[in-house]
């Protein structure tokens, strides 16, 4: 599936052009949007897990999981991102990055290959984006067919703003 | 050992195993100023050490050789060899000591006039250390004659005991005369003593007089322990999940070894805990000087009180709050209390008290600090809040004097008008604040115009491992902390335990009081789904502070030990949780906070708080007066009573089997001779039929008092009354409508006894009299203790209220040991108590509660106050022994 979404011709040749690591990044599929991820900021990435509700938690918090005895707290978002709930026949996967010592886990549809992307390709985030998607993201990459937006994961996890966008809304 | 001088022989001997190394290297390489530089500071550091703790003739050497080192450092002198070997030499003496000191907790007897000479002569330029530092070997030989001859019985007539039984007569001996010849070391094998029988190389003595003490305790950095704890928290959390996986496997070959791996993680657990467990006395321990320096300074008379030195809290979360408590109290210190001519105008005592308090609750530490000074000055915090732009005039005005206060833990916030050294340079309880809730601890402020301000802080022990019941809600499971759960009622519609509403808010009649439930399936909006029967359901009844109400929840399962996590940043307004761990099945679980629960539970809450702390206050006082009392009969018709809790049985035999001894009536009672007493002498004690006896027990002796009849047990409020009291009675009262004689049990007892207290409460063979104050507001109670207490040697005085007991106190009466009742109309016996602390004399009088409820908080609170013991009305065994132990203790104290 992910070599669906990247051709892998396009792959080489942005790591032959040398990008250093700090522009590698994880991708992942929320509700057919290709997301990236520094992969630096990336712990885990695991298959559904069996997560505990926390009553009263902001919405976008969807609960506790165990991660060989460390609690993660899932971030589901979609929600973040104002998109409808994934299908209950999905199963969704959940990439662990690590904010300030905690661990969450973004909950995701997909998770696909670690690309390195050239500056070249980078574009802030234009005008016309979503209030709600320029708050948590960092610009978009133009790949072939393709457009990658950047999670700012300080921003997609400070739902303090956000949470005034989702009432809104 | 003093841990004080413990902790000095660790680190002096760290440093003299560094200052070895540093003085050798220092002879290849005498031009480096800052090996001389760091050797004096260490040399200082032993001197200042020993001063400190009272070493005099370690102080003279170290600061002998702290003179020629000084020397040295200000280029006076050439650290050469003859130098070097001087110092090396004076290192050696202070390992000598040092090593007597160890075994004895007290420096040999002896001189070091020559070495101390010699490294004088040597620093003021003198030649005479040529010739000496050929002499050097011989020296310690000298300087170890006194300790190696030592361990011949002295003229105290010791002879050699171990050491460790060594070490507590030498403690007694040290603070009785500091000139005293040291306790004989224990063998001759003792360190110094084989130095001495030989002469030899200088390693080898370096090597005797390696520390045993230093050997014993090793510095751990906190990362280590902090890390090990997480792995035994994990591993906690493993075995857990094993003895899950084990329980549902029947006969399995692991049961075996799981059950030692979980005797062995306990055990490492516990040992892991402990070693990062410390008493919070350490972080206070600078306290005392600081006041001391602050009232010169100030010109302030400070007294500082601290209670709950013992109570143990993890040493990181020690170290954190160790500055914000050191700021507070200062601020106490500097801005709370007036001068003493301004008490003195505003009707106080002249010496103003910061009182420091330290206790456990709920899974919390609390430490309260407090003044009694002259509260916040709210007009000026408002005009430097307007001042500095916090808020505008027009909100200022709108402002509660409380929510004025708040502003005190802003940023660059001082109000004092004058910049002192210690404080009010404004930066500090914004500091403070987010210190404490850094480690997730609040700190609140309190005060009162003119009487004071108090910061009460309370932090969470977040590592600590708990006991937790797991509850199930609506499918979703919690974890409450078991400490603050009071007891489990299952409630079911159309039985005797049954929820009922009014205006739709649940309660439970819970033995006659009305329990306000909450619903935690509404409280956290678990949404539509019950899926379970609502016409059952479980109740967790909690506390919370005074605050006692139901948590309802669906299903109730295990208890479980949990390792408490701190829930993640983006929860943590959530104040339902005080945190969340993982279960033994693996699974994610949140842990409830009651605290969180209780204030959640709508605003009803703190008045329903208020309401039931009063309404509990309302039952105290008729509790206390009303007793189970046995009513029987016994010569005469009047009935007579007994309360029932002084009786040990109630025993029914045949006449026939009463005997006689030294004319006396006897019975064989459990395999001994029971004296038996009538209630008066005309009684006529029958040869036939049945007789009823009442036996009253204390240790091993039996009493039996011969009685007519049982008629009744009863609970009463009694009221004594105590015209034509003959002996015998307490008094009388009206029990079931009736005019009740009240019996006087220790008037029986003396009978069958004479020596009933006398003999076992004079352990040491001597009798003392020793005052008593018995304060009390019942007269019963007085009537039935005074007796007692009389019997067992003290001289006892009464007072029925806490201000009588007071005055007295006050107005100069001694007494060697109080004992106070809680619950009295007007000044309780928590205020009671609390007042009498504050009477300098009666600071270290011990004080024992007497009190009809021995809750864990009512326990708790007491110790808080000041009470030296807490007794449960009636247990008259458990009060003559606490008293035996406190007096006992007393005279070991006196004795030192």
């Amino acid at each position: 599936m992910s070599n669906a979404l990247v051709p892998a011709e396009q792959t080489g040749a942005v790591k032959a052009a040398g990008a250093d690591i700090a522009n590698d990044f994880v991708t992942m599929m929320v509700a057919d949007q290709l997301f990236g991820i520094p992969v630096l900021t990336v712990q885990d990435v695991l298959g559904p897990q069996r997560i505990t509700r926390v009553p009263l938690a902001p919405p976008e918090v969807a609960g506790a999981l165990n991660l060989r005895g460390r609690i993660v707290t899932a971030f589901d978002v979609r929600r973040r991102l104002g998109l409808p709930k994934r299908d209950a026949d999905k199963p969704g996967m959940n990439v662990v990055v690590d904010f300030k010592g905690e661990l969450y886990a973004l909950m995701v549809d997909n998770v696909g290959e670690v690309l390195s992307l050239s500056a070249d390709s980078y574009e802030r985030n234009p005008n016309t984006l979503d209030p709600r998607w320029r708050e948590v993201s960092g610009g978009i990459y133009r790949l072939k067919g393709k457009l990658l937006v950047v999670l700012e994961v300080s921003r997609l996890l400070n739902i303090k703003r956000g949470a005034g966008a989702a009432e809104a809304a | 050992m003093d841990d004080l001088l413990r902790d000095f022989l660790t680190e002096t001997n760290e440093n003299l195993g560094t200052l070895d190394t540093e003085i050798v290297k220092l002879e290849q390489n005498p031009n480096d100023p800052g090996l001389v530089g760091s050797i004096f500071r260490i040399m200082h550091t032993i001197k200042g050490t020993c001063g400190f703790l009272g070493l005099p003739r370690l102080e003279k050497v170290a600061h002998a050789g702290e003179n020629l080192l000084d020397q040295i450092r200000d280029g006076k002198l050439i650290p050469n060899e003859q130098a070097v070997t001087l110092i090396l030499e004076s290192l050696d003496r202070i390992k000598s000591l040092l090593s007597v000191l160890e075994q004895t907790e007290a420096e040999p007897e002896g001189e070091d006039a020559d070495l101390i000479q010699r490294l004088n002569d040597y620093a003021s330029g003198k030649t005479a250390a040529a010739p000496a530092a050929t002499a050097a070997p011989s020296v310690p030989l000298q300087a170890l004659a006194p300790t190696a001859a030592e361990p011949e019985p002295d003229e105290h007539g010791f002879v050699p005991v171990p050491a460790h039984k060594t070490a507590a007569v030498a403690d007694a001996l040290a603070s009785q005369k500091p000139a005293a010849p040291p306790v004989p070391a224990p063998q001759p094998a003792a360190p110094p003593a084989p130095a001495a029988a030989k002469p030899a190389p200088k390693e080898a003595r370096g090597e005797v007089a390696e520390s045993a003490v230093a050997a014993s305790s090793i510095r751990v950095n906190v990362d280590v322990l902090e890390n090990l704890m997480t792995m035994v928290s994990e591993l906690v959390l493993t075995r857990n999940q094993l003895l899950q996986i084990l329980r549902s496997q029947k006969d399995s070959e692991f049961s075996g070894p799981l059950q030692r791996l979980n005797h062995v993680t306990s055990e490492l657990q516990e040992g892991v805990m402990k070693t990062r467990m410390q008493p919070i006395g350490n972080a206070w321990s600078k306290l005392p000087r600081l006041i001391r320096d602050l009232s010169h300074e100030l010109g302030k008379k400070i007294d500082l009180q601290m209670h709950g030195q013992d109570t143990e809290l993890d040493r990181q979360v020690l170290e954190l709050i160790k500055d914000p408590l050191t700021h507070l109290v200062r601020n106490c210190a500097d801005h709370g209390l007036e001068r003493p001519e301004e008490r003195r105008a505003a009707g106080k005592p002249e010496t103003g008290r910061v009182n420091l308090n330290a206790f456990h609750e709920g899974g919390h530490i609390i430490i309260e600090i407090s003044d009694d000074g002259r509260g916040l000055n709210i007009d000026k915090i408002k005009q430097k809040a307007i001042q500095n732009g916090v808020c505008s005039e027009a909100e200022a005005a709108g402002l509660s004097d409380q929510q004025v206060a708040q502003f005190i833990f802003k940023a660059g916030f001082s109000t004092a008008a004058v910049v002192t050294s210690v404080s009010g340079r404004g930066v500090g309880m914004d500091v403070v604040r987010t210190n404490i809730e850094k480690i997730g601890g609040t700190v609140e402020l309190k005060f009162q115009r003119g009487k004071g301000t108090s910061f009460v802080i309370k932090i969470p022990l977040t590592l600590a491992i708990v006991s937790a019941l797991v509850v199930e809600c609506s499918g979703e499971r919690f974890a409450i902390p078991q400490i603050s759960v009071l007891e489990l009622v299952r409630a079911t519609s159309g039985s005797e335990t049954t929820i009922e509403r009014v205006n739709d808010s649940p309660f439970l009649r819970l033995r006659n009081r009305l329990l306000p439930l909450v619903s935690l399936h509404d409280l956290l909006r678990l949404g539509e789904d019950r899926g379970v029967d609502a016409s059952e359901s479980f109740i967790v009844v909690t506390q919370v502070g005074t605050y006692t109400f139901g948590i309802m929840v669906d299903r109730v399962f295990d208890t479980e030990e949990i390792v408490v996590k701190p829930v993640a940043p983006i929860l943590r307004d959530i104040s339902m949780f005080s945190g969340n761990t993982i279960l033994g099945d693996g699974s994610v679980i949140m842990i409830l906070d009651p605290n969180g629960i209780a204030a959640a539970s709508g605003e009803s809450a703190s008045m329903g708080e208020q309401a039931a702390a009063a309404h509990a206050d309302e039952r105290t006082r008729t509790e206390s007066q009303r007793i189970a009392l046995l009513v029987f009969r016994a010569g005469g018709q009047a009935p007579k009573a007994v309360p029932l809790s002084l009786i040990a049985r109630l025993e029914e035999t045949d006449a026939g089997t009463i005997e006689f001894s030294d004319g006396k009536p006897v019975l064989q009672y459990r395999g001994k001779l029971m004296p038996l007493v009538t209630i008066d002498p005309s009684y006529a004690i029958r040869s036939e039929g049945r007789q009823s006896i009442l036996v009253f027990a204390d240790r091993n002796r039996n009493m039996g008092l011969l009685v007519d009849e049982i008629v009744d047990i009863v609970e009463e409020r009694l009221e004594v009354e105590m015209n034509n009291v003959r002996p015998g009675m307490v008094g009388s009262a009206i029990i079931s409508g009736k005019a009740t004689d009240v019996i006087d049990t220790a008037h029986y007892l003396s009978l069958a006894f004479g020596d009933w207290f006398g003999k076992s409460d004079s352990p040491f063979g001597q009798s003392h009299s020793r005052r008593l104050l018995l304060v009390d507001d019942s007269p019963f109670f007085r009537n039935l203790l005074q007796p007692i207490l009389s019997v067992a040697g003290y001289e006892v005085t009464t007072a029925d209220t806490g201000t009588q007991a007071l005055s007295m106190c006050e107005a100069g009466r001694e007494f060697d040991i109080v004992v106070s009742d809680i619950e009295m109309p007007g000044m309780s016996g928590f205020e009671f108590a609390e007042a009498l602390r504050r009477i300098e004399r009666f600071r270290e009088t011990p004080i024992l509660a007497l009190s009809s409820h021995t809750h864990p908080q009512d326990i708790e609170r007491a110790r808080r106050v000041g009470f030296t013991d807490f007794i449960p009305k009636l247990d008259r065994e458990g009060l003559l022994a606490s008293l035996n132990e406190l007096s006992a203790g007393a005279r070991v104290a006196a004795a030192q």
